[in-house]
């Protein structure tokens, strides 16, 4: 664990120059989501009693846990390994690779609890009757978690920095759409409803709005996101063995 | 007691085409060792295996008598690097980036503090310590990456091209930091592709092409072998013909009998002459 926090300090110190400007930049895609599809979309729609304003804000945390937490691991792991090849430096200390593994990808749970918070903080000015509970406290923090090792995951996959676009191309973007985050699963045709139930953001969407708009928790997506998280690992560490000596 | 370094039968393919083609070298404690080559003639790759960055198809290696294969976690503390690439964390400054080398390799607080400031004086970098990456020069980047590498007093010092790309002032002063921490007992392996990096700072060198030792002595005993006096003849305006003599009585002769010695040359040889006529290649590409 100490070898882990090392290699999270670094990054910690890295975003301790870059914190205001970070989270500025890291608010303005949350925020224009609520704008556009909070707002404008779903101004005077109602779901089940719910304001859609409600409905979309825990999604949209979902949605920016997911981003951040994902670019925030896995990008810069791609640009310290492709780019400054400072990864390196990592692989040749005398360090076990599970703490390796969760050094790099704490920084991307840090940097997706910071977005969503702040998010959270701009969504509670504006809808302040969401409920926030240790059980949604918890379900970002796995939401984070998950995606962070999802980011590392990839960023170890990828041969170029083309190839984690391509990632963010073919897997978050769909997600980001399709996860529940919008939109309710049951207003989809059962074949698709299954389908997405597929995506890890989708388990996070469905706690997440459960636990804030105070509804009974579904405990097997929180679950799912386990087995998510535990399956990114495991992938993580296999892809980094092979990589490694 | 073991060698600092152990190669035998070593072997790396990529794709099919041998890199490292049954590379077989032992290098002793305290040694100042280079491999000298052309680009792509395995220096890197070498490297690369030594310090676990890169997995041999055959072969064993041994750093003071561990085996990086069997043993890379306990070999880590063995070695420091310096690579050829700028490897340092640009989001830190120099000090916190010797600072987390420091806490990756388990220094303590104290031990962290008193080296980094110990080694910035070192490396005469003290007054930049509080200096982003990006915000200096080359030379001081090559020499917080020296620091950062002796950060946990490592037997063996890997160098990796140290000086490329650095203007000529800067690699003397980088020499000297070589020699220093060569003289303080640290071991040397550097690899180079400048003749003169070679042959002002080994005690040995190793010819490396295509993957295998051609040549392997101090520079000296390598001229010898080939003669201390070259002697360029470019007698018909074509290619440039060279001939060795092991001493200017010798080579002054041997001048003599040529019908024109407007366009003839003697000077002292050097390891690229040694390379060319081992290879019929210059060090720095293209053919004789």
């Amino acid at each position: 664990m100490i070898d882990a926090y090392s290699i999270l300090w670094a990054d910690l110190m890295a975003l301790k120059r870059r914190g205001p400007r970070y989270l500025i930049t890291t608010l303005v895609s949350p925020i224009l989501y609520l704008v556009a599809f909070g707002w404008g979309l779903g101004r005077g729609i109602n779901l089940n009693g719910t304001s859609y304003l409600e409905f979309v804000i825990p999604g949209i945390i979902a949605l920016t846990a997911m981003t951040t937490s994902f670019n925030g691991a896995g990008t810069r792991l791609n640009v310290d390994r492709l780019y400054f090849k400072s990864f390196d430096e990592c692989l040749m200390a005398p360090i076990g690779l599970t703490s390796l593994l969760l050094g790099k990808a704490l920084i991307g749970v840090v940097r997706g609890l910071m977005s969503s918070v702040a998010f959270l903080v701009v969504a509670l000015l504006i809808a302040p009757h969401i409920h926030i509970s240790p059980q949604f406290l918890l379900g970002l923090l796995l939401t984070c978690l998950a995606f962070a090792f999802l980011g590392v995951l990839a960023a170890l996959l990828a041969r170029s920095h083309e190839d984690m676009a391509v990632f963010g191309s073919l897997i978050l973007m769909p997600m980001t759409f399709l996860g529940g985050t919008f939109f309710s699963l049951s207003q989809v045709p059962l074949g698709l409803k299954y389908a997405l139930y597929l995506l890890p953001l989708t388990h996070s969407s469905l706690f997440l709005r459960a636990a804030a708009l105070d509804q009974p928790l579904p405990w097997g997506s929180f679950l799912v996101l386990l087995a998510f998280l535990a399956a990114f690992l495991v992938g993580g560490m296999m892809t980094l063995k092979r990589i490694s000596i | 007691m073991s060698k600092m370094i152990e190669i035998s039968g070593l072997n790396k393919d990529y794709s099919g085409k041998k890199v490292i083609d049954g590379l077989d070298l032992e290098i002793e404690h305290g040694e100042l060792f280079g491999f000298l080559g052309p680009n792509g003639a395995g220096k890197t790759t070498a490297i690369r295996i030594l310090t676990t960055l890169t997995k041999p198809s055959s072969g064993m290696v041994a750093i003071n008598g561990i085996d990086v294969a069997r043993e890379p976690a306990r070999v880590k503390s063995e070695f420091g690097i310096v690579q050829q690439h700028l490897s340092l964390n640009r989001d830190l400054t120099i000090g916190e980036n010797l600072e987390l080398h420091a806490r990756l390799h388990h220094l303590s607080k104290k031990e962290r503090s008193e080296r980094i400031a110990d080694l910035l004086d070192y490396v005469e970098l003290s007054d930049h310590i509080d200096y982003l990456i990006d915000d200096v020069s080359g030379g001081m980047k090559r020499r917080a990456m020296i620091a950062r590498a002796l950060i946990h007093r490592p037997k063996l010092l890997f160098l990796d091209e140290p000086t490329v790309g650095l203007d000529a002032q800067t690699r003397r002063k980088v020499w000297e930091l070589i020699r220093r921490m060569n003289a303080d007992g640290t071991t040397v392996f550097l690899t180079t592709h400048y003749i003169e990096e070679a042959e002002a700072l080994c005690q040995r060198v190793g010819v490396l092409h295509h993957g295998r030792i051609i040549a392997i002595g101090s520079p000296l005993s390598l001229r010898q072998k080939l003669g201390l006096i070259a002697v360029e003849m470019n007698l018909n305006g074509n290619a440039t013909e060279y001939r060795y003599f092991p001493d200017r009585a010798q080579a002054a002769k041997f001048i003599k009998s040529l019908p024109d010695t407007e366009r003839v040359v003697m000077r002292e040889s050097n390891l690229e002459d040694v390379f060319i006529e081992l290879t019929g290649q210059k060090v720095l590409g293209g053919v004789t």
